[in-house]
């Protein structure tokens, strides 16, 4: 990519990073334009298939943002979705193979939520939004961006469920036997799903309260 | 048929779509505004769900799962084409929507019209495909089975983007605090009736 380095301004010039700090708080996928929620949260009880799944995630928006922003003059509009769909289900492919091939384990709880990534709205969304009328660079970044905004809600969220839910952290104990021994108990609704939806919702409204612009008129 | 009776009601109030595996959420909160939108998008979904998902199970029987192609001759006995499910499954469920949505404005035009915009983002509903993935994973043996489990879930996301609908209707008259309007609520009142549904567990019938 560096190639077109000097044919413009310098690759991390303020225009071409905008897309890559934007989705992280102002323009989050997940709290703020509420896409890609599908696949989002049901990986969350544990911090692992959490990780697991931004990066699975971050990969595939990345590279079939380029992808697509590389073909995008040569795609006629009315087959464009399909080719969207090609692009990111080849992507999956690849992604899910390799899981499989290096974390056995992890792929197996992640299950059915690795193919779920191809009809992620968030994926479709940059694709038509940003990808199909700008270049692969800044395309690549946005999908960079919007993937870590994504993960880090996701991040955030198991945090806090595996961390209250089971007292451990990415499998290691965190919460001291000496908390146990004195009546600390485990919130076992922390690992069940709904909760992940109420975590989401209180992320929304924390967010909202320190970002007044976002709050819904209505 | 008890198995089948129980899959439905399985799949209708235990693996609820979006209550229990989060599927179609994208499109559950975007709707679910009013009832009568809410009910359109749900009707498409066990429209298009009964259709994909039995097709998709034979895809997957007689074409994709280990050892299925020797029906063309022992020599494929060993051929898994299982990694290609991916891109078939939304493949077939691309075209099939496309093609629902021309036979319908073609006969049913009144059904149509109330369906209207909600066919053809079906197609990018995580639910379609999260169902067919599910039918492959949980291995559903017979043709009946990935039918019933197709209609209960289709069902379940119907009664789940109705209750929504119906409840933010109402919402729209209380006090609640400013930065929790809209989409912050929207997922705290899900997770209220995920819990509520969670007493359905470990009914078999």
């Amino acid at each position: 990519m560096d190639e077109n380095k000097p044919v413009r301004e310098s690759i991390f010039s303020k225009t071409n990073l905008k897309p890559l700090t934007d989705p992280l708080s102002n323009n989050n996928p997940v709290i703020v334009l509420i896409l890609g929620i599908c696949s989002a949260l049901a990986v969350t009880a544990k911090l692992k298939p959490a990780i697991v799944m931004a990066i699975s995630v971050t990969v595939v928006v990345a590279l079939s943002n380029l992808i697509y922003s590389l073909i995008r003059k040569t795609v006629p509009p009315s087959i464009r979705i399909i080719v969207q769909l090609v692009i990111v289900s080849f992507l999956v492919i690849l992604v899910d193979q390799i899981l499989k091939a290096f974390v056995y384990d992890v792929s197996k709880q992640l299950s059915v939520f690795v193919g779920l990534i191809i009809t992620n709205c968030m994926i479709m969304g940059r694709l038509e939004a940003f990808a199909s009328n700008n270049s692969p660079w800044a395309s690549f970044l946005d999908g960079i961006g919007n993937g870590a905004g994504y993960g880090l809600i996701l991040i955030i969220v198991a945090f806090v469920r595996e961390l209250l839910g089971s007292g451990t952290l990415l499998g290691y104990q965190i919460i001291p036997q000496a908390f146990y021994n004195a009546g600390y108990v485990n919130n076992g609704l922390m690992i069940l799903p709904p909760m992940a939806l109420i975590l989401i919702g209180v992320i929304i409204w924390i967010h909202r309260s320190f970002n007044k612009e976002l709050i819904d008129k209505n | 048929m008890q198995d089948l009776i129980n899959i439905f009601v399985r799949s209708i109030f235990i693996d609820n779509m979006i209550f229990a595996y989060f599927l179609g959420m994208c499109s559950y909160l975007a709707v679910s505004k009013t009832v009568k939108t809410s009910n359109g998008l749900g009707l498409a979904v066990i429209f298009v769900l009964i259709i994909t998902v039995p097709v998709n199970f034979l895809i997957n029987k007689y074409l994709l799962s280990p050892g299925a192609l020797s029906f063309i001759s022992p020599a494929f006995a060993n051929v898994d084409l299982g990694f290609l499910s991916f891109i078939i499954f939304i493949a077939v469920i691309a075209a099939i929507v496309q093609l629902v949505e021309m036979v319908v404005e073609k006969f049913l035009p009144s059904l149509y019209n109330s369906l209207g915009i909600f066919l053809p983002l079906i197609a990018v509903n995580c639910a379609i495909m999260g169902a067919s993935l599910f039918m492959q994973e949980r291995g559903l043996q017979t043709f009946g089975e990935s039918f019933f489990f197709a209609f209960g879930s289709g069902i379940g996301w119907w009664l789940a983007i109705i209750s929504i609908a119906a409840i933010r209707e109402k919402l729209s008259y209380s006090n609640i605090p400013k930065p929790l309007h809209g989409a912050g609520i929207a997922f705290i009142i899900t997770g209220l009736m995920s819990i509520a549904f969670m007493s359905f567990l470990g009914i078999t019938i």
